[in-house]
């Protein structure tokens, strides 16, 4: 029978490692999808699933039972991206727009195959997106991955970022608008 | 007649707010606004339809699998009681770590059969190293992940940082001898702050954690700790298949 996480996490606590396994299992698919629509990059989203995992297991004893784990993972994996984008951006390296040897991410369009003018169009939105994305401050960023992609209510956005609610309303305001402003002039031409 | 902001907007579109049946209500009423509130969709809509890559079911169980040998039998800290005695034994085993390489490095070599013992004990020191890097960067975690605007307990990590200064000054100079330039900057870069850690109170203040927050991220420090860590655990990795073989080489 599989254990809750509540059940899997006392104990995990106890020194049961299947435990932490089960929890590992259950949430890395999850964590992987958050992590790479905040760092934009698979790589640096494999990296953040592993600490993340990492940091969960040294604070296990600071887990509040009454909370949730899987929105106390959720916070950490969002710091840990957090910490990855600052490091990447005190080095002045930003986020490759594609991995070399990584599948093509127009790939996951669903067919039929659309006719060139129209994937190039798609690629060129695309790249816009991740060039729009990678300019938000890492606080609109976040709360705009966790409300959109992950819909994420904004109380809890800012209960896992550690803003205020409205601070949290804010960033996913403001990400709103920079995308439409970049974006609403590619879309207007493409419909 | 007021026009819906573009709050309003945002909200109404992602089902935030009490007022959701009153912007309904204008939308059916305001052509204007229903043409902006248009736009509005189709961009997140276009947003939305960009894709992630996914992972297949046995993702976890490869996470599991790379996880697994990081967490390494070890015990989780709150049930590894009595850290003095333990910490004091981590501080003696890293002395003989380094006493024992220093040994093989500056003693004339007579054979083939030095060589290799060279390149045991370097591998030896590189895992020491590691492990070290690993523990000082947990302690830098703590702090860093700490919530805003609370006050921290830090008891259990000023000890550990206590301990950590001792490994951190032998493993530095280790580094600086073998002219390991790299480790040597890291290590130097960490002392202060595991020194600031185990010499301040064990509860913090919001405004203590947040300056040692700023110290830590704005220096890089955790980023060139877990760099660092990995690069060590990356030639210790590839130290293994080598140690059978004669490199001559011994640097940290």
């Amino acid at each position: 029978m599989e254990l809750s996480d509540s059940v899997a996490v006392a104990q995990a606590r106890a020194g049961d490692s299947g435990a932490f396994r089960a929890l590992v299992e259950r949430h890395s698919r999850h964590l992987f999808r958050l992590a790479y629509r905040m760092t934009g990059h698979q790589q640096d989203a494999e990296d953040v699933v592993q600490e993340t995992f990492l940091r969960a297991y040294r604070q296990l004893a600071k887990f509040d039972d009454r909370a949730s784990f899987g929105t106390w993972i959720y916070r950490i994996a969002a710091n840990c991206s957090l910490d990855l984008i600052r490091a990447r951006k005190r080095r002045g390296a930003q986020a490759e727009p594609a991995e070399e040897g990584a599948p093509d991410p127009m790939q996951a369009l669903p067919d039929p195959a659309p006719a060139p003018d129209r994937l190039a169009m798609s690629g060129e939105i695309e790249s816009k997106v991740a060039a729009v994305l990678d300019g938000l401050s890492e606080m609109e960023r976040s709360a705009f991955v966790l409300r959109h992609y992950e819909g994420m209510c904004i109380d809890d956005i800012g209960r896992t970022l550690g803003v205020q609610p409205n601070a949290a309303k804010h960033s996913v305001f403001r990400a709103v608008q920079k995308l439409r402003r970049a974006l609403e002039p590619l879309v207007s031409s493409a419909s | 007649m007021n026009h819906l902001t573009e709050e309003q907007f945002v909200m109404y579109y992602y089902g935030e707010g009490d007022g959701s049946p009153a912007v309904r209500a204008h939308l059916d009423a305001c052509e204007a606004c229903r043409a902006e509130y248009a736009g509005l969709q189709r961009v997140l809509n276009v947003v939305d339809s960009v894709p992630a890559p996914e992972r297949d079911a046995s993702y976890g169980a490869q996470v599991w699998g790379r996880l697994q040998p990081k967490l390494g039998g070890r015990r989780f800290w709150w049930q590894a009681m009595a850290p003095a005695p333990r910490w004091a034994a981590v501080g003696a085993v890293a002395l003989l770590v380094v006493a024992a390489f220093l040994a093989g490095r500056y003693y004339p070599k007579r054979d083939t059969q030095t060589a290799k013992g060279g390149q045991v004990r370097e591998r030896i020191l590189l895992v020491a190293v590691g492990d070290h890097l690993e523990r000082s960067q947990a302690v830098l975690l703590e702090v860093v992940n700490a919530p805003a605007g609370e006050p921290l307990d830090v008891a259990g990590e000023r000890e550990r940082a206590g301990d950590l200064v001792a490994e951190n000054r032998l493993y530095r100079q280790t580094a600086a001898r073998t002219g390991d330039t790299r480790v040597t900057s890291v290590l130097d870069d960490l002392e202060p702050v595991l020194l600031e850690i185990a010499h301040g109170p064990d509860r913090l203040t919001p405004e203590e954690v947040e300056n040692l927050r700023q110290r830590i991220e704005g220096d890089g420090i955790l980023f060139k700790v877990r760099v660092a860590g990995s690069t060590v655990r990356h030639r210790e990795e590839k130290a293994r298949p080598a140690a059978g073989q004669n490199t001559g080489q011994n640097s940290l």
